[in-house]
């Protein structure tokens, strides 16, 4: 399968060392070349496998329904979303009467489109001020980078914002926000390792209402969702805000790992049902995975996918647009 | 949501009691959901492939071996291919240089630099040396955690103002682990995408000063399907020599595990389960081929089992039940012993077959039903315990207003007892009946 196209290009090659940054606390990566939705994208792969089975201008089969079966599989949508997809995609083929290789594949992408559509991915509004958003996920997936990265955006787009160091867990990972927060010249409000974290989004958000900022975002330690005793603690951060400021957090974004596979679907499950995820920030989408498991997750548990991660740098952060997404799908 | 495959096979058993062979038909219609199961846990499509093809191989012209039905055969079968798979050995750290280094590679988000903490202090315990190197120079403050986990398992951190290539870090590492007279090094790197060229050149040249005794590629539990292509990448470019499945204490089921296995021929070499820097174990393919099936852990059940119970006290019961002499008393004891393991719903799913009750049964305790049981037996005298027979109609008015309940709850309890003895009649007898009716049947279900 297709994955890589910089080969291409060999002009383009990235620089032997990876260069130093003038910032004083991190060195950055080398640069790459963008990728992803929203962006000059690299394709997925998938869009060269459905040429490939489509492509010959024969009509569709069982046979090469069973090939996109197997490509939707490996995009990690999973088996019961991947059946319902196809059979989807193949009855509005008898609908509209035809049997073309081309019309299948269109049929195929419109239905992946109208489904993330439907749910409602893709609209994001902050809302009154203070608008909190609280960020949920499991260990690794990238909450903290995300943090930094909507931050920027918000603040490109003039909104003033601060941070709440809640993840008061993991090693060190105050000090990463705080490092962020100095890059992006943006507050972050923090007590130190170990503290209760619900005192520290408590803070965060009184400190929004008496300065008159536009949005808290709210970082949380990363939990695996079948720790009851953790996700009652995430419980307990969501109560202190919704105390502090009915009707908050307008936003619970569960940060999930494109790589991530069908355990996705648990993920969102869980973290749904303790503290209400009202969308999905997709992390990593500049790998090689495609996130099919998010479609099974905004199609069978109705969550709207947000955003999209498509790069290290800090500007790598796109709305997410189901018809965006879609063409970065199905590009070739 | 998650059908587990032994739950997906248990359909199968039923439809197939009583058969005495598997026709090809039966095969087709439980490859097909053993096909579905593995796709659930994450296996690679392809190996999936590849697999259920074996499967099919085994089972066919396989006579069914005595006391197994059709279904269990299977399971059997499918248990068996993923331990072969899987391999059967632990892969053991070959770290004869003086300093070895060993080398933490992944992509972002995999669990590299707490791993780099728990292998220290593993290899610690087993009288090494160990100096951390922390090489992850991209991720804001991922110096500082390793410098803090560090602090939390003293051991040493070696690191580098900022600024200082990764390479640099590597060299002056393996330097300060020679003067330092560690004998093993191990290194932090940041985490990169395997499609990301100028990053992988960087570890290939870290490789190449270094030439690393162990290059542990360190997998995230959760992967899906891009697994084996990350794996491959990583392998294609560097000598990997194992696996760290990270975040094995969620519920994902591994399959990343089989996948990178069937592709690559690499070995699983840890399991991180937890994220206290104790939680890093040496890896059992059989018990992650019951996982994968969703067949829970016997074997971490008996473990647990053996640490808590009184063993004498066990092997008492267990005669007790062979000599077909189980009294209310024994249940009484053993309830106890239960309790003692830790939450009941955790245990139960360790066991095969059980694990569809692990709810029920801890529902059982959380509504104080088990403690209901528990005040019933204590109502009665020793002679009753023994001799359940004897309690007529006043006995059971006696016990209940003793143990707070009502009749009809000791007439259930005695009423259940006497299925349960039953149930044991069969055990000693050498047929096995399926696990979980006796004290499903106990805690009303």
């Amino acid at each position: 399968m297709f994955w890589r196209r910089r080969d291409e290009s060999p002009d383009e090659a990235p620089t032997e060392e990876p260069r130093q940054s003038s910032e004083p606390m991190t060195v950055a990566r080398p640069r790459r070349e963008p990728s992803g939705m929203g962006l000059r994208a690299r394709p997925s792969g998938f869009g060269t496998r459905m040429r490939s089975i489509f492509g010959s201008g024969a009509p569709a089969t069982d046979a090469t329904w069973d090939e996109v079966e197997e490509a939707l599989i490996a995009a990690d949508v999973g088996a019961i979303t991947t059946l319902e997809l196809v059979d989807a995609a193949r009855e509005r083929l008898r609908r509209e009467n035809t049997r073309s290789g081309d019309d299948a594949r269109r049929a195929l992408a419109t239905e992946i489109r109208d489904r993330l559509a439907r749910v409602g991915s893709g609209r994001f509004e902050l809302g009154e001020a203070p608008s909190v958003i609280l960020f949920v996920g499991v260990n690794g997936t990238g909450k903290t980078t995300s943090i930094a990265k909507l931050a920027y955006r918000l603040k490109a787009d003039g909104v003033s914002l601060t941070i709440a160091a809640a993840d008061t867990f993991r090693a060190a990972a105050i000090e990463q926000l705080r490092i962020w927060g100095e890059q992006l010249g943006v507050s972050v409000v923090a007590q130190r390792i170990g503290a209760d974290p619900g005192a520290v989004a408590f803070d965060a958000v009184a400190a929004a209402q008496s300065r008159g900022l536009d949005a808290v975002l709210v970082d949380t330690a990363g939990r695996l969702q079948n720790k009851q005793q953790l996700m009652d603690e995430l419980a307990k951060i969501r109560r202190v805000i919704e105390r502090r400021l009915p009707g908050q957090p307008r936003h619970v974004l569960l940060v999930l790992d494109a790589t991530t596979g069908q355990n996705g679907l648990a993920q969102a499950e869980a973290f749904s049902r303790e503290v209400g995820v009202t969308g999905i920030m997709l992390t990593k989408l500049d790998g090689t995975a495609k996130g099919g498991v998010a479609l099974a997750v905004a199609d069978r548990l109705g969550v709207p996918i947000l955003f999209a991660g498509v790069g290290e740098e800090i500007d790598a952060l796109a709305p997410f647009d189901p018809e965006a997404f879609t063409e970065w799908l199905f590009a070739e | 949501m998650f059908e587990s495959l032994s739950a997906r096979l248990q359909g199968i058993t039923e439809r197939l009691r009583g058969k005495a062979r598997i026709t090809e038909a039966d095969l087709d219609v439980a490859l097909r959901e053993i096909r579905l199961a593995l796709l659930e846990a994450d296996v690679n499509f392809k190996v999936v492939k590849e697999f259920v093809a074996r499967v099919r191989e085994r089972a066919m012209g396989t006579d069914l071996l005595t006391g197994l039905n059709p279904g269990q055969q299977i399971v059997k079968l499918v248990h068996d291919q993923l331990v072969e798979v899987l391999g059967a050995k632990r892969h053991h750290l070959t770290l004869d240089a003086r300093p070895s280094v060993v080398m933490m590679v992944g992509l972002q988000g995999a669990g590299k630099t707490t791993t780099a903490a728990k292998l220290a202090v593993r290899l610690r315990k087993d009288g090494r040396k160990p100096l951390l190197v922390a090489a992850d120079v991209y991720r804001p403050a991922a110096v500082d955690q390793l410098v803090q986990l560090g602090d939390q398992i003293g051991v040493e951190v070696h690191t580098r103002p900022m600024g200082t290539p990764a390479l640099e870090i590597a060299r002056s590492g393996l330097e300060a682990a020679r003067q330092g007279g560690r004998d093993v090094m191990i290194l932090d790197t940041a985490g990169r995408l395997h499609v990301d060229e100028a990053m992988m050149d960087e570890l290939v040249r870290i490789a190449g000063v270094l030439t690393p005794s162990e290059t542990l590629l360190v997998v995230d539990a959760m992967t899906g399907q891009e697994s084996v292509r990350v794996a491959e990448a990583f392998h294609a470019r560097l000598p990997v020599t194992g696996l760290v499945l990270t975040k094995m204490d969620g519920d994902a089921r591994g399959g990343a595990a089989l996948s990178i296995r069937s592709a690559t021929g690499l070995p699983v070499a840890f399991l991180g389960t937890g994220e206290r820097t104790d939680g890093l174990e040496p890896f059992h393919p059989d018990r992650l081929a019951q996982r994968i099936l969703g067949m829970g852990d016997i074997l971490s059940f008996v473990e647990r089992v053996q640490e808590n119970v009184d063993s004498e006290a066990a092997e008492k019961t267990a005669q007790r039940m062979m000599e077909n002499r189980f009294t209310l008393e024994d249940f009484r004891s053993q309830l106890t012993q239960i309790k003692k393991m830790g939450p009941i719903g955790q245990l139960m799913g360790m066991i095969p077959g059980a694990s569809q009750m692990a709810g029920a049964a801890q529902e059982a305790v959380d509504s104080g039903q088990m403690k209901r049981i528990e005040a019933i037996i204590d109502s009665m005298t020793p002679e009753e315990r023994r001799r359940p027979d004897i309690i007529k109609a006043s006995r059971r008015r006696r016990i209940a207003l003793g143990s707070g309940t009502a009749t009809a709850d000791v007439n259930r309890l005695l009423k259940q007892f006497v299925e349960m003895q039953k149930l044991m009649k069969m055990f000693s007898g050498g047929k096995l009946p399926r696990m979980g009716g006796g004290l499903g049947a106990l805690l009303g279900r």
